[in-house]
């Protein structure tokens, strides 16, 4: 590992669990949620969030000297909203139908929270290289938990993943559905997109006992 | 009467928070005490009502397709659509900052209570969402856009007041250690979700159309002519 120290890794791997941005840090859940019913979506929108913090990181972290502390938000938000307008537009360019059910939510990336946090909290503070890891990692948290939710709800929801109908065919009655097997179209709803994390969130800290809150 | 239709739809169909999980980092912050639940409530309250109406003038007359054409015939062609997320955010900040010194210098006692939330809400997604889906969902009047952005802000109000009692009295109930506080606030409010969604009837009778209100696919929007979207894909958000 010449290119990655044992510090660098650990940037990565730290909010992939036990820091996780969604579940520990309680950002980016604004646009994290509504998306999440079909797994394409959720990938889709795993990536554009990492294309933007990893670029922006290391585009705050490379101006962090000259930013005035005065006005660091706005310069923030440019910084990110022009980000945004390009993955916006590579979007609409190359998966028409995909940026239509994404709709706002791509929009919503410039007020994630998870990157206005960790460009104050990381970038402000520490070198390029190591800035863009950390946004590497913590997209990928976030990433982490949103693949989670989608591959639930959409297996669950309607019995196929990525559009593929892994579970039989609901009309014709194969696989699972000869059985008597039902979608539960309750997953496609948005309240369960809350539910499901609140169930990972419970699994988490079940598992680390480290991370439970008193109240 | 459609402003009365759009009010109410905006404060309990498509509710910020729980048809579109707008806003939803400041609504598990802040929500801990009843009180400071209800200041950055009416700072969003506030927020909306000013930043929609002035994004729906920019929308209207600078970044639709064809919307320069009060310059001169000659600028009619230009499509500056691709520049909203840019104008909206900055539009966002600076208004914040705005209202933030001028609350401060006439009214104190008001700056004491909104005044700690205001730089908060520059970057709360329920505000920039307000003004993305005022354009994706055409929105025609100024008039309108008023009454989208205080009603959205009323039901982003509601939404975080509720929560925030029910964190209140849950702190004196016995939830299993690892769900205590975010894990039981994720649940509640998919729970109340639930209950709003059984708004969803309300303007339309209970038919088809009023089931799909919760669809994540398409959020609340009005079906769209789908022909006219995919002709000018340039231009459309959702």
């Amino acid at each position: 590992m010449a290119l990655l120290s044992k510090k660098d890794t650990k940037l990565i791997t730290d909010p992939l669990m036990d820091n996780n941005p969604i579940t520990i840090q309680v950002l980016g859940i604004c646009s994290a949620l509504a998306i999440t019913a079909q797994l394409k979506a959720s990938i889709v929108m795993a990536i554009s969030v990492m294309a933007v913090l990893a670029i922006g990181n290391v585009v705050i972290s490379l101006m962090r000297n000259i930013i005035p502390s005065k006005i660091r938000i706005i310069v923030q938000l440019v910084v990110v909203a022009a980000l945004v307008i390009i993955v916006d537009q590579v979007l609409k360019a190359f998966s028409y139908e995909l940026s239509k059910t994404l709709s706002v939510f791509v929009g919503l990336i410039i007020t994630n929270c998870i990157i206005m946090g960790r460009f104050e909290a990381f970038a402000l503070a520490n070198g390029p290289w190591k800035s863009f890891l950390d946004g590497i990692g913590n997209a990928a948290g976030y990433g982490l938990i949103l693949v989670m939710v989608g591959f639930f709800r959409e297996l669950l929801g309607s019995g196929t993943l990525l559009g593929f109908k892994v579970l039989g065919d609901p009309i014709e009655k194969t696989g699972l559905y000869a059985l008597g097997y039902e979608n539960n179209g309750f997953m496609l709803l948005s309240p369960m997109a809350l539910i499901v994390v609140g169930i990972i969130i419970w699994v988490q800290r079940s598992r680390n006992k480290a991370l439970i809150e008193d109240h | 009467m459609e402003h009365i239709e759009l009010f109410f739809k905006s404060i309990f169909i498509d509710n910020m928070v729980f048809a579109t999980f707008l806003g939803m980092c400041s609504y598990l912050a802040v929500s801990k005490k009843v009180s400071t639940a209800v200041g950055l409530g009416a700072a969003v309250i506030f927020v909306l009502a000013i930043t929609v109406p002035l994004n729906w003038l920019l929308d209207q007359y600078i970044l639709q397709p064809g919307a320069l054409s009060w310059l001169g015939a000659e600028y009619a062609d230009y499509d500056l659509s691709f520049l909203s997320f840019i104008l909206f955010i900055a539009t966002i900040a600076t208004m914040v900052q705005l209202v933030e010194i001028i609350v401060e210098k006439f009214s104190p006692s008001l700056y004491n209570s909104l005044g700690i939330f205001l730089p908060l809400i520059a970057v709360n997604c329920a505000i920039l969402g307000g003004s993305l889906f005022m354009q994706s969902r055409e929105i025609p009047s100024l008039g309108l856009a008023t009454t989208y952005g205080v009603g959205s802000g009323i039901g982003w109000f509601l939404a975080i007041l509720a929560i925030a009692a029910i964190r209140e009295k849950i702190r004196y109930s016995n939830v299993p250690p690892a769900l205590r506080g975010l894990g039981i606030t994720f649940i509640i409010t998919g729970l109340m979700a639930i209950g709003f969604m059984s708004f969803g009837g309300m303007l339309t009778g209970g038919d088809e159309e009023g089931l799909k209100e919760g669809d994540p696919v398409k959020v609340g929007v009005s079906a769209p002519d789908s022909e006219k979207e995919l002709a000018n894909n340039t231009k459309e958000i959702n």
